[in-house]
């Protein structure tokens, strides 16, 4: 094993705002060998990426520590640009292609090939002629070096999703001086079989000396293709193996496995709880993007903490969504028995459901409104609470401002008053607002989506025990999804494991953190049959 | 069927104009020749909007900077008494400074405003009609000497409101007409005693290769690259603010050409008026093309200067012998101008957002 | 500290404001008659004010400054025009306009609110050439519908109605002379002040109640309101009939403080005037208030009302027109370019 090292990264550690998400990462990558990043969502690989691609969020945000190397020289990258120049390739989760160009026009975008015209020789490059054939010869080495035999004339717009990957994908083989090929869930939008030819294409590039990054979180696809693996976790490099080395099973329980503090798991064992049903799910399916949910059944017991888990883009934020109606959704939700209408938020809200939403600014919030409007709008609309009866009916603004100064308490919301618009509050104290609102609906159960993310450490425990306080005072049913599994496991009385749309199966959360890595990679069932569905 | 329907936008005016032509009872021989002039001195215009559709800027509104430049440097050449066919190309040429720096104001001001552009553009023009009175009839004579003081008002401030412009009037147009006579085969017969301003339609058709030619340029593409996305191509390195001031700059300076042409048929410049409706005109031109407000080609817009003027001509005379009223006739291609612009950007709009959804 | 209070009061607030300051001052020193200035100021306010708070529910609701406000003002022109037509005078005239014009004004901005619920994210530019269209059509209308009042049509056989209708003896001034009194040698129009007055607390009572506040949510944040299950669609459409209604009435107040009726073309441009009046106010393309629309009539209008005789005394020509082009459009586009929070988060 002597390669040579095509990219070394050294001692790399960040901070946004005070909150480290990286701790002194070192790895290196040899010459025409493929290393795969694993680690759940926020373990750090797109803070990574950023880095090495040199994106302006960093250098907004102070910069970084640490250095890197590429083919044993120092590199200071600090945009895109030159991340290009050194030769740093990417090819991006969302398509990077303009569906009105050609695949030619979109695998030279930029870098087009030009000839000298009357007129460019006056105003410079710009006005230079393309040279049409060229670029299609250029265009047609890359697609044929990758195997993608398809006319390279064709219009992006209409090409199958796969093709459109392998654009991509040429396009970085074009760039003549390139060394290091950052691939970023290439898969994640592709058929088994479309998925399969792409890592065969893998392979080519790495044939021809470049090296490959690939980040995935298809653990057999990571088995498959990688020379190395680094496995990462809450900011910290915890492991790096290769495929002869280790199993799945075994980076599945890297991935997950953190310290819990003992004594911090607050869930209740299975017989604590009756087995009554608040909420009864069937084969519930939700078109949201990015997030869809393709039949789920789930029973949600009277009066617990259930966490829905699974990573990012697999639909455990759409279950909530749909029943709430925000999205578009097919299936049965009963509600005590009874048939919930699907797809109105306002037959949702009238059940008794609330829901704090995973987008908070986006749609929990009326951000250039008050904290006392913010608590009491929803309620005004769906049950005409803090209204004043007269000739006409009008807000009653001193019972809204009362009913603030009450959850602005209750809460503990640091703010300087109840008129204060919430764009100034804080991440965690704009939460307690959005959990306020929702409780002053005076729900039977109460949806909260990723009720942590983007809050400090102080104000994510804080709000945490509220959730766990009203559930143990009021008796309301809650229904948690979060991304950070080590959270739904400190609250959570059981924890749903969402994969590709559907329920993967439910664990304590006392199980093993090797089971909720297998989980959360959908290869549990393939370890212990179906028994835990 | 396809094509009928890709195309439903020009047939409709088509089939108006059709009956407007029978209605007015007009012989074809004033008819064509009417029209030949007017697509002589308008075209250009419509011309000029093509560049920021095809950026992703939408229709530009904002060339009535463009036109209010043309018609500075014709302001020049008038007072500096500069006469014929070299009045006309140094008018053009003073046109370019003035052009350039509202078409790059125009531009940072887009910028600022992107998704936005068109009520922008509409917004600017009016704003820069404002300022423009400010300078005619404030500025020139107080801050700005004019020695010649038959082109001031009595006060000796400010340009009267009409401006002969005898000096270069027909410069290029009457340079060579060509007017064909006994042609006899069928259709192409219809084309005798039509003047045809030659020097004019080479220029015209220069313009149109020009254009095409652009398209198949470095910046054409940044342009085609910028307007399909703007975050893709700005990934791809491309500098997307700079090609889109770039895009209105070209569009701006087009149009300051194209109010020259427009005002050497004319003869004449309403100092207060022959600007303010410019952009509107050239824009629902277009549209009547069949053009939208992300894809517009040179047919379309020759097309749609043909049908817009046709029924320009054709409406005061058809609205008095179908309404028993010119004035109808008025009103009808007003609002024909304003309802195919409203239509148009409604439909575009509808489009986008089912597309979101 | 200070550039806080700077940035409540806004920039071009305070440059109209401080302008207008100047302006009255140098009035002041030519030895203008300020008792007839001021209740000129005051009149025109009162004038315009209808037509500037007919902006707050469109804006409110999230479609932005409802530039298609002509299909408000035409049906208060055919509400007008009609009350002379069927011959009333006085105070009923002046109720049967309104009467006829508010549901007219409503049901167009029933129809101009289905449309601009297919447009979402370009309602200024599609309100703009919209609201352009249907003056143009008018014009047509004007033309050819079968008024028979003398009042109305041209004396000497000219085709249909002219193009400015005296009120002289219809309700020429009608509320500006009710209950009109003299303060320090200013006329105060008591009764135009008092219909603005009522129509402030009207609209304010409406933004507090259920269906208000719900408006307010959906321009806020439409994600929100759905979420909280209201119909995004049905608050933007109920907006555009509201501000349409108050358009209508809005333009027959106008017009008997005015005067005369302006027919043709005459409304092409007065929703920009408006949507400028409350962008002076302080207002932004997303959020405004009643204040804001009040203080925004009054300087804006001021402006112009005492901008004409000082010009006039310190050089002789059209500056005051200019000014009003200029400053009106210029304040449109300092709202279209400045970065602006909220919206449609989608």
């Amino acid at each position: 094993m002597s390669v040579k090292n095509r990219l070394e990264m050294k001692n790399v550690s960040k901070e946004y705002y005070g909150n480290r998400v990286l701790k002194n990462v070192s790895f290196s990558l040899g010459e025409g060998q493929v290393l795969s990043l694993v680690g759940e969502n926020g373990a750090g690989k797109s803070t990574l990426m950023n880095i090495l691609f040199g994106m302006p969020v960093i250098h907004a945000t102070g910069g970084f520590e640490g250095e890197l190397f590429l083919d044993g020289e120092k590199v200071n990258i600090k945009s895109p640009e030159e991340a290009m120049k050194l030769g740093i390739g990417m090819v991006h989760q969302e398509f990077m292609l303009l569906p009105g160009f050609s695949i030619t026009e979109n695998i030279k975008l930029n870098r087009e090939v030009t000839k000298d015209s009357l007129l460019s020789r006056v105003f410079g490059k710009p006005l230079k002629w393309l040279d049409m054939p060229e670029m299609r010869n250029d265009a047609r080495a890359s697609l044929d070096a990758i195997g993608l035999g398809i006319d390279e004339m064709l219009p992006v717009r209409g090409l199958p999703v796969g093709h459109m990957q392998f654009v991509e994908i040429a396009r970085e083989l074009d760039k003549k001086n390139i060394r290091l090929l950052v691939l970023d869930e290439p898969t994640a939008v592709l058929t088994e079989s479309d998925a399969e030819k792409l890592l065969e294409s893998m392979k080519i590039l790495v044939d021809k000396g470049i090296s490959v990054l690939f980040i995935s979180h298809r653990l057999d696809e990571v088995m498959a293709v990688s020379d190395k693996i680094v496995i990462l976790r809450d900011g910290e490099h915890v492991a790096e193996t290769s495929p002869r080395e280790t199993t799945i099973d075994k980076i599945a329980e890297l991935m997950v496995g953190r310290k819990i503090e003992s004594g911090a798991m607050q869930g209740r064992p299975p017989s604590a709880l009756r087995d009554e049903y608040i909420i009864e799910i069937r084969d519930l399916s939700v078109d949201m993007p990015g997030e869809a949910v393709k039949g789920v059944t789930l029973d949600v017991k009277r009066g617990e903490i259930l966490g829905l888990g699974g990573l990012a883009g697999q639909g455990k934020i759409g279950i909530a969504n749909g029943i709430m109606g925000l999205f578009p959704s097919a299936g049965e939700v009963k509600m005590n028995g009874e048939p919930v209408r699907l797809n109105s938020p306002r037959a949702s809200l009238g059940n008794g459901m609330a829901f704090v939403s995973e987008d908070r600014r986006g749609t929990g919030l009326l951000l250039d409104d008050s904290i006392e409007f913010n608590i009491a709008a929803t309620a005004i609309q769906t049950s005409g609470k803090f209204m004043k009866p007269g000739i006409v009916t009008i807000l009653n603004s001193r019972e809204m401002g009362d009913h603030a100064r009450e959850m602005i308490e209750k809460l503990d919301i640091r703010c300087t008053g109840p008129a204060q618009l919430t764009r100034r509050l804080s991440g965690g104290n704009q939460q307690k607002v959005c959990i306020a609102r929702a409780i002053t609906l005076e729900p039977s159960v109460l949806f909260v989506s990723e009720p942590t993310r983007g809050i400090d450490i102080g104000a994510k425990k804080l709000i945490l025990d509220h959730l766990v306080q009203l559930n143990r005072e009021t008796g309301l049913t809650i229904i948690m999804t979060s991304s950070e599994l080590a959270e739904l496991r400190s609250v959570c009385d059981r924890i749903a494991i969402v994969y590709q749309g559907r329920l993967e199966g439910i664990l304590l959360p006392t199980d093993s953190d090797r089971d909720f890595g297998l989980m959360m990679a959908g290869e549990y069932s393939k370890f212990h049959g179906k028994e835990a569905v | 069927m396809k094509l009928i329907q890709r195309n439903i936008v020009p047939i409709v005016f088509l089939i108006i104009c059709a009956l407007g032509f029978k209605y007015s009872g007009l012989s074809w021989m004033f008819f064509a020749n009417d029209l030949m002039t007017r697509l002589a001195r308008n075209s250009f215009l419509v011309i000029s909007l093509i560049v920021p559709v095809l950026a992703g800027m939408g229709l530009n509104f904002g060339i009535v900077l463009g036109a209010m430049a043309g018609q500075f440097a014709a302001f020049i050449t008038i007072v500096y008494n500069l006469t014929g066919m070299a009045g006309f190309f140094i008018a053009c040429a003073l046109s370019v400074p003035f052009a350039v720096l509202f078409g790059w104001l125009t531009g940072v001001l887009f910028n600022k405003a992107k998704g936005k552009e068109m009520i922008t553009g509409l917004i600017l023009g009016f704003f820069a009609n404002g300022v423009y009175q400010l300078i005619c009839l404030i500025f020139i004579g107080w801050i700005i000497p004019v020695s010649n003081k038959a082109l001031l008002l009595p006060s000796g401030v400010g340009f009267v409101n009409t401006l002969d412009l005898k000096i270069w009037q027909y410069a290029i147009d009457k340079f060579y007409v060509f007017k064909p006579k006994g042609i006899d085969i069928p259709v192409l017969k219809y084309l005798n005693n039509i003047n045809f301003p030659v020097v004019t339609l080479v220029i015209v058709a220069l313009l149109c290769a020009a254009v095409v030619l652009l398209f198949r340029t470095k910046l054409g593409q940044d342009f085609r690259a910028v307007g399909q996305n703007r975050h893709i191509a700005e990934v791809a390195g491309i500098k997307v603010d700079r090609v889109r001031i770039i895009a209105v700059i070209f569009s701006t300076v087009l149009a300051a050409w194209g109010q020259l042409i427009f005002l050497q048929n004319i003869g004449n410049v309403q100092v207060y008026g022959s600007h303010v409706q410019v952009g509107t005109f050239a824009v629902a031109a277009l549209l009547i093309g069949g053009a939208t407000v992300s894809r517009a080609t040179i047919g379309q817009a020759l097309l749609g200067t043909v049908l817009f003027h046709a029924l320009f001509i054709v409406s005061p005379l058809a609205g008095k012998n179908i309404m028993g009223s010119a004035q109808v006739g008025e009103y009808f291609r007003v609002f024909v101008a304003y309802g195919v612009i409203g239509i148009a950007l409604a439909l575009h709009a509808w489009q986008r957002q089912t597309k979101k959804e | 500290m200070g550039s806080e209070l700077l940035n409540r009061i806004g920039i071009p607030r305070l440059i109209i404001s401080l302008f207008l300051a100047f302006l009255v001052a140098a009035a002041f020193s030519f030895g203008l008659p300020m008792g007839q200035i001021f209740s000129a100021m005051l009149t025109r306010f009162g004038m315009n004010a209808l037509l500037v708070l007919a902006m707050i529910p469109t804006i409110q609701a999230g479609a932005g400054p409802n530039f298609g406000l002509p299909f408000g003002i035409i049906c208060g022109l055919i509400g007008a025009t009609l009350a002379i037509e069927l011959d009333f005078s006085g105070f009923p005239a002046f109720f049967f306009a309104v009467g006829v014009s508010i549901p007219l004004g409503a049901a167009a901005g029933w129809l101009y609110g289905l449309l601009l619920n297919r447009v979402k994210g370009q309602e200024m530019t599609v309100g703009t050439y919209m609201g352009f269209s249907i003056v143009s059509v008018m014009c047509i209308f004007w033309l050819m519908a079968p008024y028979t009042s003398p009042e109305m049509i041209w004396p000497y056989g000219g085709e249909g109605l002219r193009v400015t209708v005296v009120l002289d003896g219809r309700m020429e001034q009608l509320l500006d002379r009710f209950l009109s009194f003299n303060l320090l040698g200013a006329n105060i129009p008591t009764g135009l002040l008092l219909v603005t007055a009522f129509s402030c607390v009207l609209l304010w009572l409406f933004m507090r109640t259920r269906a208000g506040l719900a408006m307010s949510m959906v321009g806020s944040n439409p994600r929100f309101a759905e979420a909280s299950g209201l119909s995004v669609n049905k608050y933007r459409l109920l907006a555009s009939v509201i501000s349409c209604a108050m358009g209508a009435a809005g333009i027959i107040v106008y017009s008997q403080s005015y005067g005369f009726i302006q027919l043709y073309q005459a409304p092409l441009y007065m929703a920009l005037y408006s949507v400028s009046a409350i962008l002076i106010g302080g207002a932004s393309l997303q959020r405004a208030t009643i204040a804001q629309a009040l203080i925004g009539a009054f300087l804006f209008n001021g402006l112009l009302v005492i901008a004409l005789p000082v010009a006039n005394v310190a050089m002789d020509s059209d500056i005051s027109e200019i000014m009003r082009v200029i400053i009106s459009n210029g304040i449109i586009l300092y709202a279209l370019t400045r970065k602006e929070a909220g919206g449609d988060a989608r």
